[in-house]
Order: structure tokens, then sequence, then C-alpha cells
């Protein structure tokens, strides 16, 4: 008996928690905006505050509002950002980006200027009269951007960089990392992609590089809907409009486009 | 001692010779958590001692009408309950009615439901004043008091030492104890110049 008053008192005092709780959430529950519930549920959570809000529920609520883009969710990634773009009914680009290292050279394409034997970094080559080859655009294939990925989804073949487009995030870090410049973000699927980043006019490139952009038109001139370009002496694949016909790789004559 | 000196001196122990966080270390949690910005230790502050205030004002009846002589054992799991319960329902109402404020405690609020300086004031009421020598209406007083001072306690510790984490953000720190060894070390130092108030106010 002497343990039942006890047992009794918990008791009674979680029942009456319990019930002022419900009847608190029946008839003090504040008519919230479906599409802030909606967008509420699709977040996952956490709180976590990386989106810049106070937590998931200021955030549902600022994307509700409009005031907030649907893709600031880490945690969350690109599955979260389909979800609400489907709530919402707007597309966004959630495509697949990987990057792309446009160059084509190697040592047999490409002639050099002088034998380099300094520190092995492209930062450091790129320092000693632009590095050793001949064409300045050229990748120097001493795997700066290896080092940067976080992924380890770049790799060095044959004195070339690989990217492994299955592990590659599009951080972007090896775009910055890249001392050329030749590194871009683009769209995996695309079939055309332009491997060579040479803005130097044709005669000159020609001597430096076999698999270099001259600039001849060629593309330009086959493209069905006009998806690339030759802007600055090196041709550009506009990824909206490119319906992946392979025109262009057909025409070049320099292998650049591939 | 009389009603009045005895609440000044609640007052006092409470801010400084027995304060939360720096002499009886409850809530090192969010005072190491929330104390990076003042604003952000304000707002967290605030909410704490909010919820003291309506914690003790609920416990203490259940603990002097229900608990005491016989079934003090039941203290801990019943504080427990009642504020996790309590401070849902306070969620509930301020989403309803008073929005401001509801903004404004923002995710602070779930956060110190079971916050061990909660907990740690309600307890400490029961014990901190003989319920033989006092009515109940004035123990009650003593209570709500000391969860007031408890909870301007805990503010004045988090905005020193938001002042001290933002002064340490541009000092010249040894790599090896940059973050938290050095906040720990600044939190020590802080517990150790409270220590000199011991005596203050009885």
């Amino acid at each position: 008996m002497q343990i039942l008053i006890p047992i009794i008192i918990v008791v009674v005092i979680g029942v009456l928690a319990g019930l002022l709780l419900a009847f608190a959430s029946k008839f003090m529950s504040v008519k919230s905006d479906e599409k802030t519930e909606k967008i509420r549920e699709c977040l996952p959570g956490a709180n976590c505050g990386a989106c810049g809000y106070s937590g998931c529920d200021g955030y549902a609520a600022a994307i509700a509002s409009g005031e907030a883009t649907p893709d600031k969710c880490a945690p969350g990634g690109s599955t979260t950002a389909a979800a609400l773009s489907e709530i919402l009914g707007i597309e966004i680009k959630n495509e697949k980006h990987i990057a792309f290292i446009a160059c084509g050279g190697n040592s047999e394409n490409t002639t050099t200027k002088f034998n380099y034997d300094g520190m092995k970094s492209c930062a450091a080559a790129a320092m000693s009269l632009g590095g050793p080859l001949d064409c300045e655009f050229g990748c120097l294939g001493f795997g700066d951007c290896v080092k940067a990925c976080p992924f380890g989804a770049i790799s060095l073949k044959d004195g070339r960089p690989q990217v492994d487009e299955d592990t590659c995030m599009a951080c972007g870090l090896c775009v910055s990392t890249c001392p050329k410049g030749i590194i871009k973000l683009i769209p995996q699927n695309k079939a055309v992609r332009v491997n060579c980043s040479n803005c130097k006019r044709g005669a000159e490139v020609v001597k430096a590089c076999k698999v270099s952009c001259i600039a001849c038109k060629m593309c330009e001139n086959n493209c069905p809907t006009g998806a690339i370009k030759v802007e600055n002496n090196v041709a550009v694949v506009d990824p909206k409009l490119c319906n992946g016909c392979g025109n262009c790789k057909t025409v070049c004559k320099r292998g650049c486009i591939i | 001692m009389k009603t009045t000196t005895m609440i000044v001196s609640i007052l006092l122990a409470g801010l400084l010779t027995n304060n939360m966080v720096l002499s009886k270390f409850l809530g090192i949690c969010p005072f190491l958590g929330v104390s990076k910005k003042v604003n952000t230790a304000v707002s967290m502050s605030i909410a704490v001692t909010f919820v003291m205030i309506i914690a003790t004002a609920v416990t203490y009846p259940i603990y002097y009408y229900l608990l005491q002589p016989k079934y003090e054992y039941l203290e801990t799991v019943v504080f427990i309950l009642v504020i996790a319960a309590i401070v849902q329902f306070i969620e509930i109402f301020l989403k309803k009615y008073i929005k401001p404020i509801y903004n404004a405690l923002g995710i602070y609020l779930p956060l110190i439901t079971t916050n061990c300086a909660v907990l740690g004031i309600t307890m400490l009421n029961v014990t901190d004043f003989d319920i033989t020598k006092y009515s109940f209406g004035k123990l009650y007083l003593f209570s709500l008091t000391n969860a007031l001072s408890a909870g301007l306690g805990f503010m004045l510790a988090m905005v020193l030492f938001a002042g001290v984490r933002q002064r340490l953000e541009t000092a010249d720190i040894p790599e090896f104890m940059k973050g938290l060894p050095i906040t720990l070390v600044a939190a020590a130092l802080c517990s150790l110049s409270f220590l000199g108030f011991a005596g203050i106010g009885g």
C-alpha cells in the first residue's frame, strides 16, 4: 500500500499534464499557412541554422513568403531542394554538375618552351614565365586540383588530371585552385564539351598544341540550335540550347570538341 | 529575518554569491553554447528567467501540498514531468496569443525544457527555505524571488562571458588553446572571480 500513493501522484500529474497539452494543441493551435506546413515537413528538422534562419520553422516561413530560395538547406541537399521545388511549383536547377578540365593537351600534343625543374606544383610552375608549355592556357599537370579536391574525385593519369564524374560534387574548390583557370563547372549530361581554353588567335595556337581550338567557327556554322559559339577565340557551348546532336564534334578538324 | 531583508538577500545571493552558472555550475551547456554573441546570450537568458519563474510557480505548490513530508523522493521525477509539460504549454500559448514574444524566444524555449538550471532552481527552492519557519505565502514569495534572481544571475554570467568571448575572438591565442580550451579557461577565471563575492548578503 505504501507504494500506491506515490504512483497515483505521478500518474495523476502525468495525466493532467497530458490532457493540458492535448487540449492546448487542440484549442490553441495556430492555423498556420498550409504551404508553410508542407514546406516544413520536407525540411530535415535538424534546426542547424545553415540556411541563415532561426531554424527549420523560420526557413519554411521564409520560403513560403518568397523571401528565401529553396536551395539553402545544406543537410537536406538536392533531395530536399527537389521536394521543395515541387511544392512551390518552380523548377530549380539541381542538375548534377561536374568539374571539367578544358584542356586536351599532353606531352604528345603540346610543345614546351623550356624544361621546368622547379617545385612540383601548378601554382609555382605558372609563376615562372607562365609555365613550361607553349600554350599559355594549357593544363600544367602537377595536380594542384588533385590536392584541392576534398572528395578525391580527381586523379593524375599520364600527367593529366582526370575527374571521376560520379564522385565529383561540383564544390568548385579545384576551379579556384587552378592557376590557369581552365576548370569549369558544367552540367554532367551534356554530350558536347569544348576541350580547350586557349583564347589566342588561331595561328599562334596551332603551333602550341595539336588539339587546340583555332576559332575556325566550323562548329558555330554547323550547329542547328545555335548553342555553340566562338567567343574570345575559343568555342563556348551554351548548355541551355545544346541538344547534344554532335554535329560540332564531327566537323571539328582539331578534335577539341568531345 | 524580516521579509524585505530576506528578499534583498535572496536577490543578492542569486546574482552574485550563489550565481547559478559560476558558483553552482548549473546550466553550463547554454553558458558555453549560446554565449558567442551578446544578443543571443540575452535572448537565451530572458527565456531561462521566464521558464524558471513559471516552473517555480507551478512546482512549489506541488511540493508543498503533495510531496512533503512523505514523498520528497518523487521531487525529480515530478518536477521534470511538470516543467516539460509547462514549457510545451507556454510555447503553444505564446504562439497563439503573444506572437512577438514567441518570435523573440524562438528556438530557445523548447531548448531549455529540461535544462538543469531550471530543474536546479526548483529543487533548490525546496532545500533553501525552512518550511517549518515560514507560512506558505512567504515561502512561495521567497521561491519566486529566488527563481527571478537565479535567472538574472544567469543573465549576468551569460552577458559577461559573451563579452569575454567576443574579446577572445580577436586575441592572439596559441594554436593549441584556440576554441574550446581557451573558452573553458576563461570560464574558470570568471568563476574564480565570482568566488570573491562569497560572504556578501549572508
